[in-house]
């Protein structure tokens, strides 16, 4: 395929990325750690946090089906939820955190249920966008051709 | 917002910015519960020049440092740790435990310390930095924030600590401004019906 074709597609989702809020400027700068000694780190930075969300997801619903709620319990998993979004630049993800810690904060079982919904869904969302992401670098890189940088 | 730039240079890629020129036997002992944050700050000092050994606990850094229970001081340090870079939260022992125990630790006290933290807590800023922590960075870790460490490695110059916190605390809040600043501006406002 068209290299030039590959990294336009390349630029217009990563802009695309960043006006909707998905990514922030911590993506870029993860983006500016990679280089032809690391040329993996993004892509393995990006599987570490899609595994390390699986496993709290699957977490916090456990910890909210409990009765009655530990609240500080689900409050660190979403802490720790917070923490790895903030580190990787997933904009949304990390701000759907902050109101969940709210609700943990209140004790609001509902409000934390609805909170982890939206959570899933923002994930889900920024997964698929991440896989294509980097399916297309990939591409770039197999037909030859250089990642475009974001400034 | 940030601008795309499609450079037919090659060399456009390599646009790090430019890196403190500090001597590559440096060796910086990172200690985070994430694995994540654990490979991103590994990836920065390394980029920095810096040594690296990276741990997932403040009891492994002890072992490390040669003073968990029952070692003779002798050990202390055997790894020639020049910097610990810790988090704050983690469980069982916090970051501000672990600087706690290196500073009342004579043959460890002198290595500097510096704390990260997800949560800008005055508060616990301002107890870390009087109890011996050299800096305090708000996480996301960047690379600006890796390059403030290298003044920690010039030699010293004695100032009273409360002129040192301060001017400390001063970088730290003007880091966190330029970080709220660079901020994607199209921030979605997600509405949990709570």
């Amino acid at each position: 395929m068209d290299v030039a074709k590959l990294q336009r597609q390349h630029v217009d989702l990563t802009h695309a990325l960043f006006k909707e809020g998905f990514l922030d400027d911590q993506f870029t700068q993860l983006q500016q750690l990679q280089d032809s000694t690391n040329p993996d780190f993004v892509a393995e930075v990006v599987a570490l946090f899609f595994e390390d969300t699986d496993r709290l997801l699957s977490e916090l619903t456990r910890a909210l089906e409990q009765d009655p709620v530990d609240y500080k319990k689900v409050d660190a998993y979403v802490h720790q939820f917070k923490g790895s979004s903030s580190s990787i630049g997933a904009h949304r993800v990390k701000v759907v955190c902050i109101t969940f810690r709210t609700c943990c904060d209140e004790g609001n079982r509902q409000g934390c249920w609805q909170a982890l919904q939206q959570v899933k869904h923002e994930f889900i969302l920024i997964k698929s966008r991440l896989e294509v992401l980097l399916q297309l670098e990939q591409q770039i890189l197999a037909a030859g051709g250089e990642i475009p940088f974001m400034e | 917002m940030a601008r795309t730039n499609i450079s037919r240079e090659i060399d456009a890629k390599k646009q790090l910015p430019s890196r403190a020129p500090v001597t590559p036997d440096i060796h910086v002992l990172a200690v985070d519960d994430s694995n994540i944050d654990r490979k991103v700050i590994e990836r920065l000092l390394k980029t920095s020049s810096y040594k690296v050994t990276s741990v997932d606990s403040a009891l492994r850094a002890l072992e490390i440092l040669g003073i968990e229970e029952g070692r003779s001081p002798s050990t202390a340090n055997s790894f020639q740790v020049n910097m610990i870079i810790t988090d704050y939260s983690m469980p069982d022992l916090t970051g501000y435990d672990l600087l706690k125990r290196i500073k009342e630790n004579a043959g460890l006290k002198d290595i500097p310390v510096v704390i990260m933290s997800s949560e800008n807590v005055p508060t616990r800023i301002k107890r870390c930095l009087e109890d011996g922590a050299k800096d305090f960075i708000i996480k996301p870790v960047q690379l600006e924030d890796v390059k403030r460490l290298s003044q920690h490695f010039s030699s010293t110059i004695k100032k009273s600590s409360g002129v040192v916190c301060s001017k400390r605390k001063q970088e730290i809040e003007d880091a966190q401004s330029r970080k709220i600043a660079s901020r994607c501006p199209h921030v979605h406002e997600l509405r949990v019906i709570a």
